[in-house]
């Protein structure tokens, strides 16, 4: 286990306390304690996550909406108390708004089809960056086919920031929508949301934000931001895989057609044709992931506590902590932005060593599990002409101990490949 | 399972053997590997029964590139009939290391482009392109 004597806080708790309460890490690999550095892809849980998940298995599973016994409507309760965890979380003005889905893609795929297939013709335009992740570029690619529309990207600079006047000269073509990343997977830029959405609105586009990277790591108010769309998942914010989020204005939602047909969604159910049910179940098709939302809803308690400002300040003192760090390595390339403009998310290159067999290395010398590959932005890899990165994230659990241990695996990788 | 980089790995990595393209080769196939995004183009030149030439390009990691490199040295010179016959346990070992199961697409990428360039020549049977499960 890592036992950090570099005190660092995250709120009013250690980090070493909040440690204490991820099973996982405590873990070995390859005889060494765990030093996990890849919550972008997914984060690890605390126990309370995964017992709420449990207790419901154990206690009182049944199905949701349907039951008139007990334990179903205990379940059902469970249920909608996360969904107002959540709304209170992004601090929507009601839970209706709250739609849970499989995944951010899900979520982004839901608005692409219902809202795209009534609002998008042939020749609208979509207006996107040149950062996405691939589940914020081929819904609208698929989008496009379909329909006629056009694409359009806000290209990036050489440090991984948007070219934010060439948006404004993108918006003049008065595009129906813009979609963009909060926080940059790759890069860990975070993109300027609120002025953006405001420059949008003002020509008249509905913006959709893709914030799986942001609302796990930095306090995010989807009223502040005036956003649209907000599509994030539980499983970067500590809680299990399987369960999304799709947030909407009201009025969208009521207007967008179902993305899928099933029960649990329907008013009334004739041979020939149905009514919808209300927000946000019109959304929901067939039995939802029930554990997966009590667990979200734990996660979201979690994070709470900690406070977000205070998550967000931990992340950033351990990523300034990283850059310093890795800057000292001989031949280390990093990417993206200065620490004022990114969250923890550290992509770089080391000399010509590829970045699988770097995250090989440091996971069998150094037991540090790092990403290695395009991260599924081909198109961002492309445009700062490079094949892979291996990249380093962080979250609450993370010490500047693991970085240490980061950096003297990156040493070992410079040994083993003679540079 | 510990992989470990040995210099002739390196070797083959940073000093690639037939690397380059034929202008005149009588099969060629190319493919990646779409998580990793490992790249690998390999052309043959076939006279009478042998493979008298070959070239391999390609972009990727140290696993996937040295084993290109290693397995163009097994090809070239050859019968057909006996690199048609080539599978994973040369390229295991050529390699001489372990290979954990998150590597071992890279190290038969070029088996895979290998075996599609004889089959697109006609010079075998087309084998079913599907992944295997990880043993």
């Amino acid at each position: 286990m890592i036992t950090s004597d570099k005190v660092t806080n995250t709120g009013t708790r250690s980090v070493a306390d909040i440690r204490k309460d991820f099973p996982i890490l405590s873990r070995e690999v390859h005889g060494k304690p765990l030093v996990y550095l890849d919550s972008t892809a997914s984060s690890q849980k605390p126990s309370v996550v995964i017992d709420a998940m449990s207790t419901y298995y154990e206690t009182y599973h049944a199905n949701v909406h349907r039951g008139v016994y007990e334990i179903s409507e205990e379940a059902t309760a469970a249920m909608e108390r996360a969904r107002v965890k959540v709304a209170r979380f992004i601090n929507a003005r009601h839970s209706k708004q709250v739609i849970f889905t499989r995944n951010t893609t899900e979520s982004i795929n839901l608005v692409a089809y219902s809202w795209g297939s009534t609002n998008i013709a042939a020749g609208d335009l979509i207006l996107l960056t040149e950062m996405e992740h691939h589940s914020n570029l081929v819904p609208w690619q698929m989008l496009a086919q379909r329909t006629g529309a056009r694409l359009e990207f806000i290209p990036i600079t050489d440090d991984g920031l948007l070219q934010l006047d060439v948006y404004q000269q993108l918006l003049q073509q008065q595009p129906k929508l813009v979609a963009f990343t909060h926080m940059s997977n790759v890069l860990g830029t975070i993109n300027p949301a609120q002025e953006m959405i405001a420059q949008a609105h003002a020509v008249g586009a509905i913006v959709l934000l893709d914030a799986a990277q942001s609302v796990p790591h930095l306090p995010v108010d989807v009223q502040a931001l005036d956003v649209d769309f907000l599509c994030f998942s539980a499983h970067k914010m500590l809680g299990p895989t399987g369960i999304g989020i799709l947030y909407g204005k009201r009025a969208l939602l009521e207007a967008m057609p179902p993305y899928m047909g099933g029960g649990d969604m329907i008013r009334q159910v004739g041979l020939r044709e149905s009514t919808w049910n209300d927000l946000p179940w019109k959304f929901e098709a067939g039995t939802p992931s029930i554990a997966e939302a009590i667990g979200l809803g734990a996660a979201v308690d979690y994070l709470h506590a900690i406070g977000m400002e205070n998550a967000l300040q931990h992340e950033q003192q351990i990523t300034r902590y990283a850059l310093e760090q890795l800057q000292a390595v001989p031949g280390l390339t990093i990417y993206g932005p200065d620490a004022s403009r990114r969250g923890g998310i550290i992509s770089f290159t080391l000399g010509d060593i590829h970045p699988h067999d770097l995250a090989s290395i440091l996971d069998q010398q150094a037991g540090v599990a790092v990403r290695a590959g395009h991260h599924c932005a081909q198109p961002l890899m492309e445009r700062l002409g490079l094949a892979a990165t291996a990249r380093a994230s962080f979250y609450v659990y993370t010490t500047e101990e693991e970085i240490d241990i980061l950096v003297q695996g990156l040493h070992k990788a410079i040994q083993i490949f003679n540079l | 399972m510990s992989m470990d980089y040995r210099d002739y790995i390196l070797d083959h990595y940073r000093n690639p053997r037939n690397y380059g393209k034929l202008e005149n080769a009588s099969a060629h196939a190319e493919d990646s590997n779409p998580l990793c995004g490992d790249q690998l183009g390999i052309d043959l030149l076939v006279e009478g029964d042998n493979v008298t030439q070959v070239r391999f390009k390609g972009r990727g990691c140290a696993i996937s590139q040295a084993s290109a490199s290693m397995l163009s040295e097994m090809i070239e010179g050859r019968p057909v009939e006996e690199v048609v016959k080539l599978g994973k346990e040369d390229i295991l070992d050529a390699l001489g290391i372990p290979i954990s199961p998150a590597r071992t697409k890279c190290a038969f990428l070029c088996l895979r482009v290998l075996h599609r360039s004889l089959a697109l020549a006609g010079l075998e049977k087309p084998q079913d392109d599907n992944d295997e499960d990880e043993e």
